[in-house]
């Protein structure tokens, strides 16, 4: 289905509003033409000096009042259906592409930059909205015009109309062909302006970095270098595109003068059927707005353009398959926090694969801490507990039962959560802590502040606990805010505990005693740590050394110094000892 | 945008020749009716074909002229409009790279990226539009009121009122939804704050189950945007069948008094139809002009922004130009009774006074906001002290010009950040004449040979081509081509593991010329320093190396013992 029939299906349910703007447009646009009818018979009844018909004048002007009452509403009605048609087509899609991000694979939220995405959520949607709005106003009346003009030209002299209806669609024509010759010139301007974006965001984006290495002057001859490209590019491309209105418009006077010379050889010697002056006047008009639709027409030809690109790159994501269906799988609340991994076998793309064979037995309570190498894949076990990813053969089980059996949302609730990168969401610092839980009480959720050691910070912000979290969290130490996370993972109190390098950007003191509280919190709670620091994580019961992507020892601190392997390397290269 | 002007003093011709030509295609366009006026009184009434064909060809001359003159118009107007935004590009691109610090602090970076791309691309179309138009709209509308005069001065009291209402309702209409627009951007920001919020969270939003949640968040916002919009559009749609109300109203107006002037002698039934067409050409001109105003004063916005950028001034300037001889034997680095603070609060750094020799190797450890990153910003003059010392070589490092001073100095930030480009362009940063052999020595000691075998392997933005670890060696790769004797590292081993990093360690205390700062938070890494200085809430807490530290200094015993055992502190 093309992109433009998807997004008229989604006006569809706003069906009503379509056709009584049609309605109202059509009734807007006709009396609209009418009215310079009415005009012209008025003026005709003033002959010359005490010759005027002021009864039919004042009949004329009373008709040209009701009739003006009329357009006016109508043309409001239309403007008023138009707008509630876009604005809530807008919102249907907006709603649907962010309910489907949520339903969408993780691997294509991770595949995909972010900041595309949003911009398609916003600046594409809203496009489609801009576009719609054109067609509607411009598209409905437009015909309407052409149209009514039509059956006024072709009711006065059928010939000449048949010359202004051959003529006129030459501007079209003109437009299209303007159009073909700036595509070009805007395609290159517009990669050349994406490249200075980019360079721009980079170097400006980094100008502490610049100055640290003394690299203004180069990167300004870049700049400008660039730069001037930019302007020759530029002028074609503005240049260009600023052919279309005047050309258009000279095709216009062009046949405003040939029907006029037309009507003028008819009016003489009738070789088009007959035509009188009044007549002739009355053919410019017409001719003249007959050809205006033509010409806005063309002038939203571009918005209608982006709006359908827009909306293409729309559909593209709302057409991505979805995590698969779950409805029917079992939900789960309690468990024991047994799970055991059995012949695991994983890779994010077909040519690298990550995980061979890995097979782990967990038993509750125990801790289990991941270690490697930066980039050696420590997160994709966490992945695939969490089932953000699914495992290409073997299975993963809690208490005996296989995850794949189980709802997706049902198995991450049993799962308290500390990412690297602290996520807090915007609202006050109480609504974040609840995040997990609504039904926590403020005494439960300032308990667990407690335990994160984030209470006493928390009591210091201008308004404690309802402090706002702004943008990005820039009141906000790195510390504080995974002190939060912590605060909102103990807040939830789940079975089974993920703290994936959560301690990694708080100082060492504040982690002291992060430990600690870690440390009650994992009493009896099954719990993965991936940590960079050894010594944090000794007393594990299971280490799982990784590297490369796969798991590749696994055992005790002791046992596995005594292997004397991988990690034994990796322990040892912590400490001076040559 | 008054205060733009000077980046369009090399356009004076252009700006005049454009609207002039604008001007004479809308007169053009005026003598169209009078053109046709004469095709019938004098070809069809005196039934002459030759006349009728002659003033034909005026009619395809006016239209060919008409163009010409139009062309020549849009070209000036891209050309003006083009050269002046290259041109305020250049500007602001060279006074952006003027400023310190302090000011980008206050600018921000997206907000210096916008006015850089899509302020100053609105700007440029907006001298564009009021070359064409500014000129355009006003000719028409006055000429209509003027001519209109000229048929009787009685009924252009009709115009005059006309006008006014129709610019009343203009202004009033865009003035009332100005608010609404506002609203209506704020509500699309939250949008997009969400959006990035449910992208960036959606492993937290997925673990905790609060997809409803989210979507509830949403549909709030986009409903509310979504009545924002219905209302405002509500006001907007009025823009267009008032004026058309107005219009008409004085259309019948004129119908009504007219007439009476006809059968009274005073004009003729020609001049109503002129006056009536008058009337419908101020309407279509106010509406250009309407459009035209929005985008001024959007423009004008834009414009605003712009010159905000250029009014800020560096705090920090180079003071002298000229190359400075540093003091033989003296430390390569001194702080004296360094004091800093970054606005009126509390000071950043207090009483710093040390010395770091030259080619040793200095960690600088402490806790998160101890003022660690902010101690090496002031060696490299990024800030100014607020009061107290720095020198570099025994030179003030006031008395630096920026180039010599940073460009001596090698510096590897926290943020792991490798330009767009090829692995050599990156590498060529510090010492743009280096050697190949210059720049794998570099990527030798750094540690990252294993992972580079061609320097021309391309480097995506961000690097993000290279995997964290990868980064922060290619920075410290970077840092080091050129042999610069002075290096400066701030906590750049986050992303390697304790092998890489010792190895990397290692290299560098083979390099008996050059002298290391470390910044840190990794006990491990400043264990066999030279010196170590322990900070906290911007004091000197202690001075020493490991084994000193660790008897006298508290502070540092008790960082040293949340990450190492006992014994393993004691080696």
């Amino acid at each position: 289905m093309s992109t433009v029939k998807k997004i008229i299906r989604y006006t569809k349910p706003h069906r009503l509003y379509i056709l009584l703007a049609l309605f109202f447009a059509a009734a807007g646009v006709s009396l609209t033409l009418y009215i310079p009818v009415l005009v012209g018979n008025a003026i005709d009844f003033m002959i010359e000096k005490g010759a005027v018909d002021f009864g039919r004048i004042f009949g004329i002007i009373v008709q040209i009042g009701i009739y003006l009452v009329f357009i006016v509403i109508s043309q409001w009605l239309m403007g008023n259906c138009t707008n509630i048609i876009c604005a809530r087509t807008v919102r249907d899609m907006r709603n649907d592409v962010f309910k489907k991000i949520n339903r969408l694979p993780l691997s294509y939220i991770d595949s995909h930059p972010h900041g595309d995405l949003i911009s398609r959520i916003t600046n594409d949607v809203e496009a489609v909205g801009d576009g719609l709005m054109q067609v509607i106003t411009q598209l409905f009346s437009g015909i309407v015009t052409i149209l009514g003009t039509l059956i006024f030209m072709l009711s006065i002299n059928v010939w000449i109309a048949v010359v202004v209806v051959i003529l006129t669609p030459l501007s079209v024509l003109v437009a299209g062909i303007i159009g073909k010759m700036c595509a070009k010139s805007f395609r290159d301007q517009q990669q050349l302006q994406g490249e200075i974006s980019s360079f721009v965001e980079e170097t400006v984006g980094n100008q502490k970095l610049v100055k640290a290495f003394a690299y203004e002057n180069r990167s300004r001859q870049q700049f400008s270098e660039m730069n001037s490209r930019l302007f020759k590019i530029g002028l074609r491309a503005q240049f260009a595109g600023a052919l279309a209105n005047p050309c258009t418009r000279f095709v216009n006077n062009m046949v405003y003068a040939v029907t006029g010379i037309v009507g003028a050889l008819t009016a003489v010697s009738a070789f088009m059927g007959v035509l009188s002056i009044g007549q002739l006047s009355c053919f410019l008009s017409y001719a003249n707005q007959y050809t205006k639709p033509f010409n806005e027409v063309t002038g939203v030809l571009t918005q209608i353009q982006t709006a359908i690109a827009a909306g293409g790159r729309v559909f593209e994501v709302l057409e991505s398959e979805d995590e698969p269906d779950d409805s029917k799988s079992r939900e789960i609340r309690q468990v024991k926090g047994d799970i055991e991994f059995r012949h695991i076998k994983f890779s994010y793309t077909p040519e690298r694969q990550l995980i061979k064979d890995f097979s782990l037995s967990v038993k509750s309570g125990q801790q289990v801490a991941i270690v490697g190498p930066t980039g050696c894949g420590k997160t994709t076990l966490i992945n695939l507990i969490m089932r953000f990813y699914e495992v290409q053969s073997g299975e993963i089980l809690i208490d005996g039962v296989n995850t794949k059996e189980i709802k997706r949302d049902s198995l991450r609730k049993l799962f308290g959560m500390v990412l690297q990168e602290s996520r807090l969401f915007s609202g006050t610092i109480m609504e974040n802590l609840r995040y997990g839980n609504p039904n926590c009480t403020d005494e439960e959720i300032i308990k667990a502040s407690k335990l994160a050691y984030a209470h006493s910070f928390i009591r210091k912000m201008p308004d404690g606990y309802n402090t706002r979290i702004t943008e990005g969290a820039t009141n906000l130490s790195a510390g504080q805010k995974q002190l939060l996370c912590i605060a909102r993972a103990m807040a939830l109190n789940p079975p089974m505990l993920i703290l994936d390098e959560a301690t990694s950007s708080i100082d060492t003191l504040t982690e002291i005693r992060v430990q600690k509280a870690f440390k009650k919190l994992m009493q009896g709670r099954t719990s993965f740590v991936v940590a960079h620091r050894l010594s944090t994580i000794k007393e594990s019961d299971i280490i799982l050394v990784m590297n490369d992507g796969d798991v590749v020892e696994q055992g005790t601190h002791g046992e596995l110094l005594k292997r004397r392997g991988f990690y034994y390397r990796l322990y040892k290269s912590q400490f001076e000892e040559e | 945008m008054f205060k733009l002007r000077r980046f369009l003093k090399d356009y004076k011709l252009q700006l005049v020749l454009g609207p002039l030509c604008k001007l004479f295609e809308a007169v053009l366009e005026l003598f169209v009716p009078l053109v046709m006026a004469q095709i019938i009184d004098n070809g069809i009434i005196k039934n002459d074909t030759g006349y009728i064909l002659k003033m034909g060809g005026v009619l395809v001359l006016l239209a060919v002229v008409g163009l010409s003159s139009a062309l020549v118009c849009q070209y000036m107007a891209s050309y003006t409009s083009q050269g002046a935004g290259t041109k305020i590009r250049d500007a602001m691109f060279e006074h952006i790279g003027n400023l310190s610090h302090k000011e980008l602090d206050e600018l921000t970076t997206p907000s210096l990226i916008t006015r850089m791309t899509s302020d100053i691309n609105a700007v440029q179309a907006n001298i564009a539009m009021t070359m064409r138009l500014l000129l355009r709209a006003p000719f028409l509308i006055i000429g209509a009121l003027v001519m209109a005069c000229f048929i009787n001065l009685e009924l252009s009291l009709i115009f005059f009122s006309a006008s006014l209402i129709i610019a009343l309702i203009l202004y009033l209409v865009m003035s009332k939804s100005l608010p609404f627009y506002r609203a209506v951007q704020k509500s699309v920001d939250k949008i997009s704050l969400l959006s990035r919020e449910n992208l960036g969270g959606n492993r937290i939003i997925r673990a905790f189950s609060k997809q409803d949640a989210q979507q509830k968040a949403i549909e709030k916002e986009t409903e509310k945007l979504s009545k924002i919009s219905v209302r405002v559009g509500r006001l907007s749609a009025l823009l267009s069948p008032a004026t058309y109300a107005v219009t008409y109203g004085a259309v019948i107006l004129i119908l009504y008094f007219g007439a009476g002037k006809v059968n009274s002698g005073e004009l003729l039934s020609g001049d109503i139809v002129a006056l009536v067409s008058y009337m419908t050409q101020i309407l279509l001109a106010m509406i250009v002009l309407a459009n035209l105003v929005v985008l001024l004063s959007r423009g004008n916005a834009s414009a605003g922004r712009i010159n905000e950028v250029f009014e800020v001034q560096p705090s920090v300037r180079e003071i002298k130009t000229e190359k400075v001889v540093p003091t033989e034997n003296a430390p390569k680095v001194e702080f004296k009774n360094v004091s800093f603070t970054y606005g009126d609060g509390d000071n950043e750094l207090e009483d710093l006074s040390f010395t770091i020799e030259k080619n040793s190797f200095t960690g600088i450890i402490g806790t998160t906001g101890s003022g660690k990153s902010t101690l090496l910003s002031l060696i490299l003059r990024y800030y100014d002290t607020t009061s107290g010392e720095v020198f570099v070589d025994g030179v003030n490092v006031r008395d630096y010009p920026f180039s010599q001073l940073r460009g001596q100095i090698g510096v590897v930030p926290q943020k792991s950040v490798l330009f767009s480009g090829t692995v050599r362009s990156n590498m060529l940063w510090q010492n743009e004449n280096a050697t190949d052999e210059e720049i794998f020595d570099a990527l030798e000691t750094a540690q990252a040979r294993g992972f580079v075998d061609d320097l021309d392997k391309t480097v995506a933005q961000g690097g993000t081509n290279f995997s964290g670890g990868q980064r922060q060696r290619l920075c410290i790769a970077r840092a080091l081509v050129g042999s610069p004797k002075l290096v400066i590292l701030d906590d750049s081993f986050s992303a390697l593991d304790f092998a890489t990093e010792k190895a990397l360690r290692n290299a560098l205390l083979k390099k008996n010329d050059m002298t290391f700062i470390v910044v840190t938070q990794r006990i491990s890494t400043v264990m066999s320093a030279d010196k170590i200085l322990v900070l906290e809430d911007g004091k000197l807490e202690g001075e020493g190396t490991h084994g000193e530290l660790l008897k006298t200094c508290g502070a540092y015993r008790e960082i040293c013992l949340s990450q190492l055992s006992e014994s393993e502190a004691e080696k």
